[in-house]
């Protein structure tokens, strides 16, 4: 069972859900908490563990200048702008270099080869008996971190349970992480901002083909919006978490909200017996 | 013309309320641009009139011809992006995934693959009542994010180079949206909050606008809601050098605005001073009277 957290808009509660939510079904069963966000990774925060670190290369074209020509067919071919060959010596602007490996392909004189460079880390820690958590983080400066995203899911591909925190927005790291998984959480809150970004979110998930279900977050109890729009969609409305002072606070310090309120344990354990259930009864 | 970006690294800080009432609050000759392409919102509090429609074409999508193709398998078989699947005796290519490098026209045998051009949104040349706004809508489920903030950027520029001021409400995150809105910007407005993941991200995206050697100023908003972390935030800025341009405080005057869709400086309530102090000290940071 893979199950994505994700929203529209950035700051509704989409990391605060998947600690919490990983936190208290871990309780009885192996869960693999994956953060996708891996441009602001925070679920690390939450739990004060980052475990082993390993690095995430993307391979980047060199080139030997004493094979090469000049004769320009790479930078004629490289659909990103990435290479640009003048008289006597050839550019690769790594930071628009998509690893394609097209150059490769199409140079005459074998003058081009790869070499690794390093986009990111991973980090993989065990938090307890039942959780595991794997952290993506794409390195400052670096453009693009689908490669990131693409390593944690892989490692956590085989694990039974496995809830991945994507980053916000509908662009390429959303789909990315959404591809594959059996259910999308779609955390948003009562706001226009709010709403107008959880429509654009809903409409990607429902083009990659994974079925999903709205959580409100920091609910005033004047959701009438959201859920009308809901209700014309076909989107059920899983949980609403109402808005507090104090569970702002905790989570602002870095804390689990469901360590303090006993009582959402049975929420969250109940929210996963049906996400399940929606699925046809996987397990 | 002075540009400035407002960003935030951790998404849902309060970015586009402040660009909002900037926005209602300058006196200059002022210009707008919503670069969240992804996730725009600006549009909801400036109630633009659209005045020009441009179609955004993103990277070219590989199409494969079904006539032609010998089942060879070369493209799946060399995709780096995995775009290309075989289903019920086909290959065919995931648009979704598919990124335009074109690799697989160069490798088909039988020449079976096209590159084909599609539309991944729209960008607009917009009328607000507080001065001209260029903005966009990103087809959900295309890539090609950072693209699409430099033509919005490329639009304002040459429509109302003019102005005085271009105030841009920028992405989340650190990766190539927030790249491309940052390039060529005189100064970057980085509003926080008060918690653990608002610091960490605000120390992140700092990293990555210091390599474009724009200047840095920093906004923590509801910064009441924890002021034990405000204060360690206020204390990485000195660190670090950076100037705190304003604290906002929690307000639920700000949630009422929104929902109606108006700038919060139009109310009288605490988040509103302190978002006037603000504006008073970047009016001199830029020198515009
Ligand atoms: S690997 Fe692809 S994207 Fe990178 S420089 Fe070569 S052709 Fe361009
Ligand atoms: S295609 Fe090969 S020989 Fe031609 S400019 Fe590029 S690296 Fe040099």
């Amino acid at each position: 069972m893979k199950i994505v957290v994700a929203s529209g808009k950035g700051g509704t509660g989409k990391s605060t859900l998947s600690a919490n939510f990983s936190y208290v079904i871990s309780g009885n069963r192996d869960v693999v908490l994956v953060d996708c966000d891996v441009e602001e990774p925070n679920l690390h925060l939450f739990f004060e563990e980052k475990g082993k670190e390993s690095i995430v290369t993307l391979p980047i074209p060199v080139i030997d200048e004493n094979k090469c020509d000049f004769c320009g067919k790479c930078g004629e071919f490289c659909q990103y702008g990435a290479i640009t060959v003048l008289k006597d010596q050839v550019m690769v602007l790594q930071n628009l270099c998509h690893s394609c490996g097209g150059c490769l392909i199409v140079c005459p004189n074998d003058a081009i080869s790869e070499v690794p460079k390093t986009i990111g880390v991973l980090w993989d820690a065990q938090i307890d008996s039942n959780l595991r958590l794997i952290t993506g983080v794409l390195n400052e400066g670096e453009a693009n971190g689908i490669e990131i995203i693409k390593t944690v899911k892989r490692l956590s591909e085989s694990s039974p349970l496995v809830i991945y925190d994507s980053s916000p927005g509908t662009a390429c790291p959303v789909i990315e992480t959404v591809e594959g998984a059996d259910f999308c959480i779609l955390v948003t809150e009562s706001t226009p901002f709010g709403l107008h970004d959880l429509k654009l979110a809903a409409e990607v998930v429902k083009k990659i083909g994974v079925p999903s279900g709205v959580v409100i977050n920091r609910s005033d109890g004047s959701d009438n919006e959201t859920e009308e729009f809901c209700r014309e969609n076909d989107l059920e409305i899983l949980l609403k978490i109402p808005f507090d002072r104090e569970i702002a606070a905790i989570q602002n310090r870095g804390e689990l909200f469901s360590v303090y309120y006993p009582d959402w344990q049975k929420q969250f354990t109940d929210l996963l017996d049906h996400i399940e259930s929606l699925c046809g009864g996987n397990r | 013309m002075k540009k400035l970006a407002v960003i935030s690294g951790k998404g849902g800080t309060g970015k586009t309320m402040v660009a909002g009432a900037l926005a209602s609050l300058a006196e200059c000759s002022i210009a707008f641009a919503d670069c969240d392409v992804d996730a725009a919102n600006l549009e909801l509090l400036l109630n633009p009139t659209v005045e020009l429609t441009k179609p955004y074409y993103g990277l070219k999508v590989a199409e494969i011809d079904q006539d032609a193709c010998t089942l060879c398998g070369l493209c799946e078989e060399l995709c780096r992006f995995d775009a290309i699947t075989f289903e019920d005796g086909r290959f065919s290519v995931n648009p979704i995934k598919c990124e335009g490098c074109a690799v697989c026209t160069l490798l088909c045998p039988s020449d079976a693959v096209v590159m084909k051009t599609r539309i991944n949104g729209e960008i607009y040349y917009s009328k607000t009542s507080f001065g001209p706004f260029a903005h966009a809508r990103l087809e959900p489920g295309s890539g090609t994010t950072g693209l699409l903030v430099t033509e919005v950027k490329k639009l304002i520029y040459e429509k109302a180079g003019d102005k005085e001021l271009l105030l841009i409400d920028g992405p989340p995150g650190i990766g190539c949206p927030l790249i491309a809105t940052v390039t060529g910007v005189d100064a970057v407005l980085i509003v926080t909050e008060p918690s653990i993941s608002g610091l960490h991200d605000l120390k992140r995206v700092v990293t990555v606008c210091n390599k474009f050697g724009v200047d840095i100023f920093v906004v923590i908003n509801k910064f009441d809601l924890e002021e034990t972390v405000s204060l360690k935030i206020e204390d990485y800025c000195q660190e670090a050098g950076i100037s705190l341009a304003g604290k906002i405080p929690f307000d639920k005057k700000v949630i009422e605005a929104i929902k109606n869709r108006e700038p919060v400086v139009s109310q009288k309530c605490p988040s509103a001073d302190a978002i006037k102090e603000i504006w008073i000290f970047l009016k001199k940071e830029f020198n515009l009277l």
